[in-house]
C-alpha cells in the first residue's frame, strides 16, 4: 500500500508557505530596507543612519537624507537577498510612530513600489516591530519586553490580543536623557555610548533625582540635575556620568522588575537602540536571576531601528491577512502600539 | 515566603502575633549607596503612611516593628488573596462592589493628605469579610496636591487597562462612584479633569483626537 500525500488546494494552504516581504523603515534617523520571511529568515538588512549636526535632530534634514539614500539602500537590499521586486509577496511600511517628514519618505517609496509592482501594502507599527524582532532573535515566546531607544522608553507585554504598555517614561526617553547630557557635556554623538564609556571610569555615586511613579518613569528632573552638576563643576565628569547611568538604568530595571512580577512573565527581552548597552544588559540579567526569569537582549544588529524588523513583522502580519490600500496608508506619527491588533499571536 | 519585586515577604510569628516580615532586600544590580538610601527611606515612609492611613480608618496592615537601616518592617498578617489574582474569577457585579469600596478608601486617603503611589490590583487584598486592604505604600507620600492625587488615580486606571483591559472601564466607573461618595461631586470633577489632563500629556494623543470627534472613551465618564 502506497502512502499518498494529498495536497490541498485551498487558499489556506497558500498562506502556509513561506511569505517573503520587503520592509521599509524611515521613522526617524534611520532609513532601512529589509527582506524577511514569515518563518523568520532575514534575507537582507540594509540601513543608512543620518548623523545629525551636534545641535540636535532636524526632521527635515533627516528626510532629505532618507530621500537621497533610498534607492541605493533598496537596490543593495535586493542584491543581498538575490531577489527581484517581482518576487516578493508584499511591501511592508513602518507608518509610525515617528517624525512626519521622515515617515513620508518611506511611505511614498512603499506606495510607489506597491503600485508599480502590484504588490499588497502592509502597515507595520515601528514599536511592534521592535518587539517582534526581539521575540525572533531571543527565541522567547511570551517575554516582557523592555524597549529603550532615543525616542522611546517603555515596558511592553502581550495581554489579551495586543501589546500593552505596562510602564513608560512620563517625559523624555532614557536614550534621549543620556544623548542630551552628552551634548551638553560636549561628548559628541552618539551620546549614550560615550556617556557609558566615561561612566565606567567613575567611582563616586552622587545622589540624583530617582523618580519612579508606580509603573512609570520620569527622567527630565534627573537630566536637569545632572546638567546643573556639570555646569557647577564641583564633581568629576566621570562621577556624574556614572551616577547618571546608575540612577537612570536602575529606575528602568526597577520598573521592568515590577512588570515581571506583576505580569508573571518568565522571560524578559531588551530591544531598541540602547539594547547594545553592556551596563544595562548586565543589570537586567542580574535582576532576572533574582526572580528566576530568563533574560536576553536582542541581537545587536537588530537593536537600533532597521528595515529587517519591518520586513519580518510585515511578513507575520501579511501571513495573517493584514494589508491596506494605498488610500489607507496614511502616516501615523503618534501611532501607539496598543492600538494594533496582533492576529499572529492569538 | 514570597520574593516580590520590591521586598521579600515572610510569614511568621512574632511575640505571639501572626505577622509578615517585610524585608527590602539589597538589589545586586544597583549601586550600594543608592540601594541603601532607597531601602531605608522607603521602609520608614511606608511605616508612617500605614500608620496614618490606619488612624483614618482605611483598612491597612498594622505596623508592629521597624528597622529602616535593615529595610525591615514587621506588619500584621492580613489573610486574603491579591485582587489581581481573583478579579478574573469573580462575578462582574461583585467586582463592581469591590471597586466602589476601593474608591471610598482612596477618597479617605486623599482627603487626609495620603497618596498611595502604586494603586495596582497586586497591592489590594480581599479578606473573608469582603474588606479590601491596601498594602505596599512604599511609593506613597504625604501630599494634598491635586496633581499627585490625579497621578495616583491615573496610575490605577492605567494598571487596570494594562492588566484587566476588558473590564477596565466599568471598574473605573465604580471606583469613581465610591471616590465621589467620600469627596463630593466638586472634587470628583476636579480629579477626573486632572486625570484627563495627565492622560493628554503627550502619551495619549489618540484620545485627544477621539475627544475632538466626540466618540466614546474615558473622557466621557460621568
Amino acid at each position: 500500500m502506497e502512502d499518498v500525500t494529498i495536497r490541498s488546494l485551498s487558499p489556506k494552504n497558500e498562506m502556509n508557505r513561506e511569505i517573503i516581504v520587503l520592509g521599509i523603515e524611515s521613522t526617524a534617523h534611520t532609513f532601512g530596507v529589509g527582506i524577511a520571511s514569515s518563518q523568520g529568515k532575514i534575507l537582507a538588512n540594509v540601513n543608512s543612519i543620518y548623523v545629525p549636526r551636534s545641535d540636535g535632530l532636524h526632521p527635515r534634514e533627516m528626510a532629505e537624507h532618507h530621500s537621497k539614500v533610498a534607492v541605493r539602500v533598496l537596490k543593495e537590499a535586493l542584491e543581498t537577498a538575490e531577489i527581484k521586486l517581482e518576487d516578493v509577496d508584499g511591501i511592508a511600511i513602518a507608518l509610525g510612530p515617528g517624525m512626519g517628514p521622515c515617515l513620508r519618505i518611506g511611505a511614498t517609496l512603499a506606495r510607489f513600489l506597491s503600485l508599480k509592482f502590484s504588490k499588497p501594502l502592509i502597515p507595520v507599527n515601528h514599536a511592534v516591530a521592535h518587539v517582534e524582532i526581539a521575540r525572533l532573535t531571543t527565541g522567547f515566546n511570551d517575554p516582557l519586553v523592555v524597549y529603550v531607544a532615543g525616542g522611546n522608553t517603555m515596558i511592553i507585554a502581550y495581554v489579551e490580543g495586543r501589546y500593552r504598555v505596562f510602564g513608560e517614561t512620563l517625559d523624555i526617553p532614557l536614550g534621549n536623557c543620556l544623548d542630551v547630557f552628552a551634548r551638553e557635556a560636549g561628548l559628541g554623538l552618539p551620546g549614550t555610548p560615550k556617556v557609558e564609556e566615561i561612566a565606567l571610569r567613575g567611582e563616586k555615586y552622587i545622589r540624583m533625582p530617582y523618580v519612579v511613579k508606580g509603573q512609570d518613569l520620569s527622567f527630565s528632573g534627573l537630566l536637569t540635575y545632572a546638567i546643573r552638576l556639570l555646569k557647577e563643576g564641583s564633581y568629576r565628569l566621570e562621577d556624574i556620568c556614572y551616577s547618571l547611568v546608575e540612577t537612570s538604568y536602575s529606575m528602568l530595571v526597577e520598573v521592568a522588575e515590577r512588570g515581571l512580577s506583576h505580569l508573571n512573565k518568565r522571560e524578559i527581552a531588551l530591544t531598541g537602540g540602547v539594547a547594545r548597552s553592556k551596563i544595562l544588559t548586565d543589570k537586567l540579567e542580574k535582576m532576572a536571576l533574582l526572580h528566576g526569569a530568563l533574560f536576553k537582549p536582542v541581537n545587536p544588529e537588530y537593536a537600533g531601528d532597521n528595515g529587517a524588523m519591518i520586513a519580518y513583522t510585515g511578513a507575520l502580519a501579511f501571513a495573517h491577512g493584514v494589508r491596506i490600500t494605498i488610500e489607507e496608508s496614511v502616516i501615523k506619527p503618534l501611532w501607539r502600539l496598543d492600538e494594533v491588533d496582533i492576529p499572529w499571536r492569538k | 515566603m514570597n520574593i516580590g519585586a520590591e521586598a521579600a515577604l515572610i510569614r511568621g510569628k512574632w511575640l505571639e502575633e501572626e505577622v509578615i516580615f517585610k524585608l527590602r532586600y539589597p538589589k545586586l544590580y544597583r549601586n550600594t549607596i543608592l540601594d541603601l538610601h532607597l531601602r531605608k527611606t522607603r521602609t520608614s515612609h511606608e511605616a508612617k503612611l500605614l500608620s496614618e492611613a490606619k488612624f483614618n480608618g482605611v483598612p491597612v496592615p498594622s505596623v508592629l516593628f521597624i528597622n529602616p537601616e535593615a529595610g525591615l518592617l514587621i506588619l500584621e498578617y492580613v489573610k486574603g488573596p491579591k485582587l489581581r489574582d481573583i478579579i478574573d474569577h469573580i462575578k462582574l457585579s461583585e467586582c463592581l462592589e469591590i471597586f466602589i469600596k476601593i474608591g471610598k478608601n482612596v477618597g479617605i486617603l486623599h482627603l487626609n493628605g495620603i497618596i498611595h503611589g502604586d494603586l495596582t490590583t497586586s497591592n489590594m487584598l480581599l479578606t473573608e469579610k469582603n474588606e479590601v486592604f491596601f498594602i505596599d505604600f512604599g511609593l506613597g507620600e504625604f501630599s494634598n496636591e491635586v496633581e499627585k492625587q490625579g497621578v495616583d488615580i491615573h496610575l490605577m486606571l492605567r494598571a487596570l487597562e494594562s492588566t484587566h483591559p476588558s473590564h477596565a472601564r466599568r471598574l473605573f466607573e465604580a471606583f469613581i462612584k465610591g471616590y465621589s461618595s467620600v469627596r463630593g461631586e466638586e472634587w470628583k470633577e476636579k480629579i477626573l479633569n486632572k486625570v484627563r489632563e495627565i492622560r493628554m500629556r503627550g502619551r495619549y494623543i489618540s484620545e485627544r483626537r477621539e475627544s475632538h470627534k466626540q466618540s466614546k472613551g474615558f473622557n466621557n465618564l460621568s
